[in-house]
């Protein structure tokens, strides 16, 4: 895949190995497979529940992208922090989120991870470091860069990990962040999803440089091309790209080239591509079946194992459906609280 | 025969020290010649002749205090029959610099506050400007996750120089310059903030924040309700809000109703230096994203402010500034001077007017308000910004709702004319609120 040194602009260059971290073992191929396969369950029953009307206003939906979530959370350390946009209940079950309290957000319960006062796009779970789901394109990139901020004026080895989509790779603030996170060295790795769509424009028709790893360029932010539907291309330039944050020597930009199989939302007609080009993709890119092939190939994993993993899955977005469909609403009381936090001062 | 007069080297400057002379009684200038250093509360300054011809007389000696804007500090024998000294286009703020301010908006004289609400124990006379800057000081030194970001902050010393001294005493890491990226430089302020910082986010002015508003308004005033309490944003985004002088309507403008619409946020106006440090020093304390709104017309005047590094004055608390049984002007900011000089221009009509003080938008000390028209029957507001679903707007619901039963007159709401702020000072003028104008709304609301 392409990269972009500071030194080297727009130099291609192929890259293979991983000199910067262990190839992964058995039990972890087998742990991101199923961590893929539980996203793209849970995103299917999450598409299902908004039909049936259970989950209400815009549902982003992350099925064909699960491998950047997966893969990038294994590049990360614990004490890390995560930021993303509102397509991000993928984001939080890859970091360990429960699927009840995922979904129980999505149906607006108070069992929800946000209480059910954030909903589909502003999902927080500040013990595991994630700062949300984000519903203003582009808005979480300078979030993301004050996080880096406050790790270096703490000088406590954390990297902020800020994603954002091909859409928001056209706003304003990002550059502005840019500029700042390398002028002050920060730790902070972004993450482009380059889903090719934004919500109906394609980056051809939305950027005069569609190659987005490119974009740092000017910044002297070194970027780099990323095959996204691959979990393992992902965890090795994303361990890459952590170290060169982690060591000083500020931001590091990664192009995950990637694939959503559904709509930009519910809501979306698709009007703008074909179904050939969907089919095409999930024939021949699909991250989780390239995944499975692998272990089968390596003898990793047997069919049968694949199905009893198959089938605890879906036990576990049922029970997560279920659960969210019988828990409660939150409290009439819940409507003004936690407007301010309430502190002497 | 030329008159050098004492220039106006920003937008809102009334007098100067004249620092130094480089010319001398018999000395030839040349147009475009440095003949003097003059000394603002913001810089030291520099001032270029306009005119040739032979240094005849220097009427401001070397050294000479409060020299004001327009006086004749110099005279030239020969050359042109024009007004001479012009200032080299250095101004601190980003706006046309240069403008003669001696026409437009005579400062109103801070009258005396109202003694029972001014603090007890020793003070120090202050202007507002070093009232801010030891609030931030002293929070800093007192809390090591507090830390000043903006544009011009640290070297410069502050683009209106409220952050003087801040570099040399906590370092480059605490007192961030910025490029000019204001939504960018916020989004990274309340980003930190999530992350546990105590950031003091400044902007150049408030009118600069409009760039920022998306960061402001849907990143931290509403995270922690989305979050579900999990997150919450203790940051201070302060700067001068409101009209300058002959800046014109981009840079001329009172944001105080726009931050006060949002829950989550909370939103401090002071007037007076001891509000000013007691406000600042609570709202870097405060858990919660905090908007504070300074006033440029207000940084260079002195008020006695409490020595203590303990002031605080609690958010959401209004002040009685001058009592009075007739009528009640409620007032923040500024115009809170605007309101005094009123009360005295009205008492001399034998109507004695209370002056409050709301100090803080939101949450807004709506009992004061309610128990001063309970006495007084009769409420005039007054505000700097446009009137329309304004603070006065607000103010005068609330009473109506509230102690409808006593008012003997419908509110009285002065603000701003409706319009963008103009250049030309006669027409500035007539746009805002002044003394004269609120004495007008106060009248008519005592059927006079």
């Amino acid at each position: 895949m392409a990269r972009v040194s500071a030194s080297k602009t727009a130099t291609a260059a192929r890259r293979s190995g991983s000199e910067e971290g262990p190839v992964p073992d058995r039990e972890q191929l087998l742990a991101y497979y199923r961590s893929m396969l539980l996203i793209r369950r849970f995103e299917e029953r999450a598409g299902q529940l908004y039909g049936m009307g259970l989950i209400g206003g815009f549902c982003h939906l992350y099925i064909g992208q699960e491998a950047i979530a997966v893969g990038m959370h294994a590049a990360q350390r614990a004490g890390d922090q995560v930021i993303t946009g509102y397509r991000e209940h993928g984001h939080m079950l890859a970091a360990g989120v429960s699927p009840r309290s995922v979904m129980a957000e999505l149906t607006g319960r108070a069992a929800g991870v946000a209480k059910g006062k954030g909903g589909s796009m502003h999902m927080f779970d500040a013990e595991r470091g994630f700062y949300g789901g984000h519903g203003i394109v582009g808005a979480q990139v300078s979030l993301g860069t004050g996080l880096a901020l406050a790790n270096r004026y703490r000088n406590d080895g954390k990297v902020a990990f800020v994603y954002f989509g091909d859409g928001a790779a056209n706003q304003g603030q990002v550059y502005e962040s840019f500029n700042m996170a390398e002028l002050w060295r920060l730790p902070v790795v972004y993450v482009i999803e380059n889903n090719q769509y934004a919500m109906g424009t394609s980056v051809e028709r939305s950027s005069s440089e569609t190659h987005l790893f490119r974009r740092g360029a000017s910044f002297n932010i070194p970027g780099e091309e990323v095959d996204g539907m691959d979990v393992l291309a992902v965890r090795e330039a994303g361990l890459r790209a952590a170290a060169h944050a982690r060591s000083g020597k500020g931001p590091y930009l990664l192009e995950m080239k990637t694939y959503r199989y559904r709509g930009h939302s519910m809501s979306d007609p698709g009007k703008y591509r074909t179904r050939e080009e969907i089919d095409e993709v999930r024939k021949t890119r699909d991250p989780i079946e390239h995944l499975q092939e692998r272990l089968a190939r390596e003898g990793a994993v047997d069919e049968a194992a694949t199905r009893a993993m198959d089938a605890e899955i879906k036990e576990a977005v049922a029970d997560a459906a279920e659960f969210a469909r019988t828990a409660p609403e939150p409290d009439a009381s819940e409507l003004m609280t936690e407007i301010y936090v309430e502190a002497a001062v | 025969m030329t008159d050098i007069l004492m220039p106006a080297l920003s937008p809102t400057m009334e007098e100067g020290k004249l620092a130094k002379w480089l010319v001398k009684v018999g000395d030839k200038v040349r147009s475009g010649d440095v003949i003097a250093e003059i000394e603002t509360d913001k810089a030291t300054m520099e001032v270029e002749a306009a005119d040739e011809g032979i240094v005849e007389a220097i009427l401001a000696p070397e050294g000479a205090e409060g020299v004001k804007v327009n006086s004749v500090i110099a005279r030239l024998q020969g050359g042109g029959a024009q007004p001479a000294a012009t200032a080299p286009a250095e101004g601190a703020v980003q706006v046309a610099i240069a403008a003669t301010a001696a026409a437009s908006s005579p400062a109103t004289p801070p009258p005396a506050s109202l003694a029972a609400e001014t603090p007890s124990g020793p003070t120090v006379r202050l202007s507002v400007r070093d009232s801010l800057r030891d609030a931030m000081a002293e929070e800093m030194r007192r809390d090591p996750s507090v830390f000043l970001m903006g544009e011009e902050v640290a070297q410069y010393q502050g683009a209106y120089k409220v952050s003087r001294g801040l570099l040399e005493e906590f370092g480059p890491a605490r007192v961030i310059d910025t490029p000019i990226t204001e939504h960018g430089f916020a989004g990274l302020g309340v980003g930190a903030a999530m992350a546990g910082l105590k950031p003091i986010v400044e902007f150049m002015t408030f009118n600069f924040a409009m760039q920022a508003i998306d960061q402001i308004i849907n990143s931290a005033a509403k995270t922690h309700y989305m979050s579900g309490g999990q997150i919450s944003c203790p940051i201070v985004f302060r700067g001068p809000n409101g009209a300058a002088a002959r800046v014109a309507a981009q840079h001329s403008q009172d944001y105080a109703a726009w931050y006060a619409h949002v829950p989550g946020l909370k939103v401090v106006a002071p007037y007076d230096g001891a509000d000013a440090k007691g406000l600042l020093k609570s709202a870097i304390r405060d858990p919660n994203p905090v908007v504070f709104l300074e006033h440029e017309m207000l940084y260079g005047h002195e008020f006695d402010v409490p020595a203590s590094d303990e002031w605080l004055v609690p958010l959401g608390s209004a002040r009685i500034h001058r009592q009075g049984a007739d009528v009640t002007l409620v007032a923040y900011s500024r115009m809170v001077g605007v309101a005094l000089a009123a009360a005295d221009l009205l008492a001399a009509q034998g109507i004695e007017a209370e002056v409050i003080d709301l100090r803080t938008l939101r949450p807004l000390d709506h009992g004061t308000v309610v128990a001063s028209v309970v006495k007084t029957h009769r409420l005039v507001t007054v505000e700097e910004g446009w009137g329309p679903m304004g603070v006065g707007a607000e103010v005068a619901a609330r009473v109506v709702a509230d102690a409808f039963d006593f008012l003997d007159a419908p509110p009285e709401r002065v603000s701003q004319a409706d319009t963008p702020l103009p250049y030309a000072a006669n027409l500035e003028a007539l746009a805002l609120p002044t003394a004269e104008s609120v004495v007008a709304a106060a009248l008519k609301a005592c059927y006079r």
